[in-house]
């Protein structure tokens, strides 16, 4: 890019977005999908990298991706949670790359959630 | 995919501190390991490493936080990556044993924001640092910069400017704390066809180095503001950086930051397609302490010997070639973006006083310290104006090391004075200060404990402004040498009370009559000391004894025998670790130290596992 004009400060910060949402660690949705053992051995990676896919196609910034490990219901992965700010998480179960196709469309961008691939709503309770 | 598409796909952003604190301790050897361990997992598209300024916990380098998560990994070795890679960059299991640990309670905190350190802090000149790269301009662009530049070019009058910095109360950071606003309205209103701008990076205080931290991490907020100020000044198309050839990272992250500015025409000719023209050059220094002295720095860049002159007439009238000059410190540069962007209201509503009426009136805003000596995290805070020095020490500084008892505080480095522990709960605020006899300085704070003896480092802080004096006047020169000499004499022993008072009439002598600041603050370290240590002085002095075991003339090492024998069965560690022979024993028998041939480095002290060794 050469010379810079005023307007050119903030089409600058837009493309650097998503890497400031992810440094900052803010996001408007968080979606954490399970890499346990388990998880990786059903196709978590492939899992993982949907959603990668999906935020680039959809060209969204203000997204969260992480991992965790095992939520203790091996049988059920690939799984993954998914947090809209403000709301309750919600679990998905045996994952499949048209599925989390389906969740992010639904779910991380238009904010409703998809009950037919869900396993619970909101967090367990730790003691 | 091109490399532009894999970055907005990337999920983890590593952030390797690459200050100079961390690179010394292999953070380079630790990207390289984490880049070889990313690849071998295949998270090349998912994870990216970037290197940032420093993240100011220096004291546990090497760094690395794992954003999103915020996980604060410290004390990094080569051979921990593969895990800290398996388990949590693919895995998502932090790693427990790589994060930072409470001293004193022993709980792991893994979250970055949660560590008492970082969490009690307010950033302002520092708000970048750990979250861009300081080598990639799109990344402070990213984070608001140029912003600043861009809404006082298109919306602001330069003497809307300069109301909004005098309204903000920001004053100079260097140590003068000289009103930023009425320095840049008296360059503003000097006579004269060209004017120029100074950054003074020529931070030489023993043991300080928020501007080296701050240059190294953000550069171009120093830049930016430096355009703020040429803009509000007029006539001003030249800057200078004048920065000590001791810092080279500092050096190499300007040139590029330089270099990018000027890619993107953010220096140079009509910027932002505005009548405006500024650019900037960096001046390296040799690293003499006198040459951060506004006058010196001048003489230096202009390429004569770097002393100062008397300021009858001072350099906003005629600085640099005769020209009205306008100089703030790295700090002060840096924070000018910020008060432009959030406004002067927001940053006078941080610290201390009124500024509306005396510019003198309070503190605002933050100040960059760099905490040393004997506290548990030494590194790089800033902290708002108006926090007491307990807070800084104890909260942020997490208590001294190992539990031992803090004895005094040192501000402003070696012009500034010892601040004793009653007195600890003083606001950081430059007239509190001032009031106690030390200053805010440019930002070192030397925590001391009980094992410093403050007559040694009075003599310390001198000698180095005497090796620093310059020599043109001759209270410096003289002064401080004469001070130094009965300092010594005070140290080997041979100190009388006419030296105590000596000693004071000189102080005041040079602190009336030198020429510069260098001298005139050189005796601040011997005055507060004498002032709230005086009890120490005298003891070296009428007991001929150093009550912290420093000063070698005035202790004397002896082994307990009985300890020795029946505790340590004459164990001959000392004996052999002694670096004089001068310690003589049989296994199983009591040791003994010869005394004409110890040389009191202490060593033997420090090896007894028994402490049957003695010193008084």
């Amino acid at each position: 890019m050469g010379k810079l004009k005023i307007e050119d400060l903030e089409k600058i910060a837009e493309q650097t977005r998503r890497k400031m949402t992810v440094r900052e660690g803010t996001g408007k949705a968080k979606i954490t999908v399970h890499m346990g053992t388990c998880g990786i051995a059903s196709g978590a990676r492939n899992i993982m990298s949907a959603f990668l896919k999906e935020i680039e196609a959809h060209n969204v910034h203000d997204i969260i991706i992480t991992s965790t490990g095992c939520a203790g219901l091996c049988s059920k992965e690939p799984m993954a949670t998914v947090e809209l700010s403000g709301q309750a998480p919600v679990k998905y179960i045996d994952l499949t790359e048209a599925k989390v196709k389906k969740i992010f469309e639904e779910h991380v961008i238009k904010g409703k959630f998809v009950p037919e691939f869900a396993y619970a709503i909101g967090s367990e309770r730790i003691l | 995919m091109d490399k532009e598409n894999w970055m907005k796909t990337h999920r983890i952003q590593i952030m390797v501190c690459t200050g100079t604190g961390c690179v010394s301790n292999h953070a380079f050897e630790i990207k390289e390991a984490l880049e070889k361990e990313i690849a071998k997992h295949k998270l090349d598209a998912e994870a990216y490493i970037a290197t940032t300024g420093c993240n100011g916990f220096c004291g546990a380098g090497p760094i690395a936080v794992v954003q999103p998560d915020g996980i604060f990994y410290q004390l990094l070795k080569v051979s921990d990556i593969p895990l800290l890679v398996e388990e949590h960059l693919l895995k998502g299991r932090p790693v427990k044993k790589l994060m930072y640990t409470m001293p004193l309670e022993k709980t792991t905190i893994p979250k970055m924001s949660e560590i008492p350190f970082f969490a009690d802090q307010t950033l302002i000149a520092l708000r970048n640092r750990g979250l861009i790269d300081p080598e990639v301009i799109d990344d402070y662009i990213a984070r608001g910069g140029y912003k600043a530049l861009a809404k006082v070019l298109t919306s602001m009058t330069p003497d809307q400017v300069l109301q909004e910095i005098k309204t903000s109360g920001l004053r100079g950071r260097g140590g003068g704390g000289f009103p930023t606003g009425v320095k840049w309205e008296a360059c503003k209103r000097s006579q004269g066809e060209t004017k120029y701008v100074i950054c003074n990076a020529d931070e030489g205080d023993p043991g300080a180095f928020m501007d080296r931290s701050i240059i190294e991490g953000d550069p171009h907020s120093v830049i930016e503001g430096m355009l703020i100020g040429a803009y509000t000044i007029g006539k001003a198309t030249q800057g200078y950086i004048y920065v000590r050839m001791q810092y080279p990272l500092a050096i190499h992250r300007f040139e590029v930051a330089i270099k990018q500015a000027r890619e993107y025409g953010l220096l140079g000719k009509n910027i932002f397609d505005k009548n405006f023209d500024f650019d900037i050059e960096i001046r390296r220094g040799a690293g003499a302490f006198v040459c951060g002295e506004s006058t010196a720095l001048m003489a230096s860049i202009e390429g004569r010997i770097g002393e100062p002159r008397a300021k009858y007439i001072h350099t906003v009238e005629k600085g640099l070639w005769d020209c009205p000059t306008c100089l703030n410190n790295v700090e002060t540069w840096a924070n000018v973006p910020q008060i432009i962007l959030r406004g002067a209201k927001w940053f006078s509503s941080i610290g201390t006083g009124d500024v509306s009426v005396d510019p003198w009136g309070g503190s605002k805003g933050t100040k960059v310290f760099s905490l040393t000596g004997k506290v548990n995290n030494t590194g790089l805070v800033e902290v708002p104006m108006g926090i007491t020095l307990r807070d800084i020490i104890f909260k942020i500084g997490g208590g001294i090391k190992d539990g031992k008892e803090l004895k005094a505080v040192q501000t402003g480095g070696p012009s500034g004075g010892f601040i004793p522990e009653n007195l600890i709960d003083l606001p950081v605020d430059y007239e509190e200060l001032t009031k106690v006899g030390s200053m805010m300085g440019s930002g070192g704070m030397l925590v001391i404990d009980d094992e410093n003896c403050i007559v040694d480092m009075a003599k310390y802080f001198l000698s180095f402004t005497q090796d620093e004096s310059c020599g043109k006047c001759v209270p410096c020169r003289e002064g401080t040498k004469r001070m130094l000499d009965i300092l010594e004499k005070i140290t080997m022993g041979n100190g009388t009370n006419e030296d105590l008072v000596l000693l004071e009439e000189l102080s005041a002598m040079v602190v009336e009559s030198s020429l510069c600041a260098l001298g005139g603050s050189a005796p601040n370290p011997v005055l507060t000391s004498l002032k709230y240590f005086r009890d120490e002085y005298e003891t070296h002095v009428k007991d001929r004894k150093c009550p912290a075991h420093v000063c070698k003339a005035l202790i004397k090492y002896t082994i307990q025998e009985d300890i020795c024998i029946s505790v340590g069965h004459g164990c001959g560690v000392c004996r052999k670790q002694c670096v004089d022979n001068a310690i003589v024993g049989e296994k199983n028998q009591a040791h003994h130290i010869d005394p004409t041939k110890c040389g009191k480095c202490g060593i033997c002290y420090d090896v007894c596992k028994f402490d049957a060794i003695q010193v008084e």
